[in-house]
């Protein structure tokens, strides 16, 4: 079983988001870190750069491969967390937390409502 | 995603669910990729000793007045050279020189041979093996592929021989480096081979399918005190290409030859007996090769070199990395290439190209790693 908090957005590919004053906030779901394990290596965005719903965005390396990263809406990254070069083991450590990935300016609000929530996104990793 | 129903199980197959492994598909099979984690089950193996299935592997039995000539046009290495009891590498070539598959070949007894190849080639081997019979001694009922009877384990690492003395007791035959000796469990016959893809000590167990699971259990609770642990095919990856064994269908395929992969000295071209390829082989060893196969690290942290990642000597595309991941005992990463044998010396400096960004790697000396004996 993996840890799903309540109060966060979940896409199908298995990233989340939380939204505050109109930045969201994204990373990689629990349930995505166990299945990857063992991560080696991040590949972050740049910041400024246009993310598209749905677009890779990021890559995540484990041991066994290169995994994309999609974004869960559209926008612009403001921040990246560069403390993941250094420690890509804080993904599987603390994935909801020190291993946030970016940050985006969030443009296309109404993309929120088509996310999954807490129980959507449970029933379909079959939880 | 294949439908993990269409897929072909071993004998071990509910074993490793209780077990809680993460089962995944490689080459028609559903087979463990890791049980508690890649990194975890690697170390195991290199500091203890670590338990793999290897059930889907193919077991080849030919036994045949002529089989010692007949394998000798057949295989690249030279059979003559083999003692009862003995195995050796060898590979298995099409007429252009390219590998059809890499086995090893044991001699069971005077004339009877078991030669142990790749799951997913099982059936194209077969195939193979049984044209060149016909076409050569014929004696169909001499070859037989017994690959759904048997059941096999690799029981690799520094602590993999004390298990096995420990675990076997009185129906022990300690076999010697490449030898292969039959051994009893429980009145049932197991044949230990003193061979792995690891690059540490250890042996690999044939056995019948019906005492499969038995058999695994009872070794993996035998191991425990050593710290055995059952271990999964990412392991046996890393494992294998820290120790620079090829993988067919990465490193080795049809349109390379091994004189390109660097496996000459697992090629007798000295022997009498023509074998597929032998000419182009003689040829290539003449001119030299174009290409070769070459191992190479990542000079600084950086994302790993994974499969079809170019690589880069200034502007010029000087080859494609065949085999590659995170070295779980070097902490950087590493890989196999083939590159046009000018940027081939150990030394020589090459951009990797990951998604976009040039990453600098050195040619190294192979292996990457090699065990204290």
């Amino acid at each position: 079983m993996s840890n799903i908090p309540e109060q966060l957005r979940y896409a199908a590919s298995h990233e989340w988001i939380s939204v505050e004053g109109g930045i969201g906030t994204v990373g990689i779901t629990d349930h995505a870190q166990q299945e990857l394990s063992d991560v080696v290596y991040v590949d972050l965005p740049k910041v400024g750069a246009q993310a598209t719903a749905g677009a890779t965005i990021a890559v995540i390396e484990s041991v066994k491969a290169a995994s994309d990263i999609y974004s869960p809406v559209t926008g612009e990254v403001v921040e990246v967390n560069a403390q993941l070069v250094k420690q890509p083991e804080l993904v599987n450590q603390d994935s909801y937390g020190a291993a946030w990935l970016y940050r985006i300016k969030v443009s296309q609000p109404a993309e929120l409502e088509a996310l999954k929530d807490a129980a959507g996104y449970k029933a379909q990793i079959g939880e | 995603m294949t439908d993990p129903a269409t897929l072909k199980k071993t004998a071990l197959h509910a074993a490793h669910q209780k077990l809680g492994a993460r089962l995944v598909e490689f080459g028609g099979w559903h087979m463990p990729v890791q049980y508690t984690g890649i990194v975890e089950e690697h170390k195991a193996v290199r500091e203890a000793a670590g338990l793999f299935d290897i059930s889907h592997m193919g077991e080849f039995f030919l036994s045949h007045p002529q089989a010692k000539g007949f394998l000798n046009g057949l295989l690249t290495n030279d059979v003559e050279k083999l003692s009862i009891g003995e195995g050796q590498y060898t590979l298995m070539l099409n007429e252009e020189g390219g590998v059809i598959d890499d086995l090893i070949l044991y001699r069971l007894r005077e004339t009877e041979y078991l030669l142990v190849v790749n799951a997913s080639k099982i059936d194209e081997d077969r195939a193979w093996i049984q044209g060149k019979l016909k076409e050569s001694i014929g004696g169909g009922d001499s070859f037989a592929d017994r690959s759904f009877l048997y059941s096999a384990l690799a029981l690799q690492g520094p602590k993999a021989l004390e298990i096995a003395r420990t675990f076997f007791a009185s129906g022990w035959t300690e076999p010697k480096r490449n030898q292969i000796t039959n051994c009893s469990w429980n009145c049932q016959p197991i044949l230990v081979a003193r061979t792995g893809y690891t690059g540490e000590d250890g042996i690999e167990l044939f056995f019948a399918n019906e005492i499969a699971e038995s058999f695994f259990l009872a070794l993996l609770e035998a191991g425990k005190p050593f710290g055995l642990k059952p271990c999964g095919l990412g392991a046996r990856d890393t494992l294998r290409l820290e120790a620079c064994l090829p993988l067919n269908g990465n490193d080795l395929s049809a349109q390379r030859t091994p004189l390109e992969a660097g496996l000459g000295f697992f090629v007798s071209l000295t022997k009498v007996d023509p074998f597929p390829g032998k000419e182009v082989l003689e040829k290539q060893k003449i001119e030299g090769v174009k290409e070769k196969l070459i191992a190479f690290r990542l000079k600084n942290q950086g994302p790993p070199p994974r499969p079809h990642y170019h690589l880069f000597h200034d502007a010029l595309d000087v080859g494609e990395v065949s085999s590659g991941a995170p070295s779980p005992s070097l902490g950087y990463g590493i890989g196999l290439a083939y590159v046009k044998a000018d940027y081939a010396e150990p030394g020589t400096s090459l951009v990797l190209q990951v998604r976009g960004t040039p990453v600098q790697v050195e040619v190294v000396k192979k292996p990457f790693y090699k065990r204290q004996s």
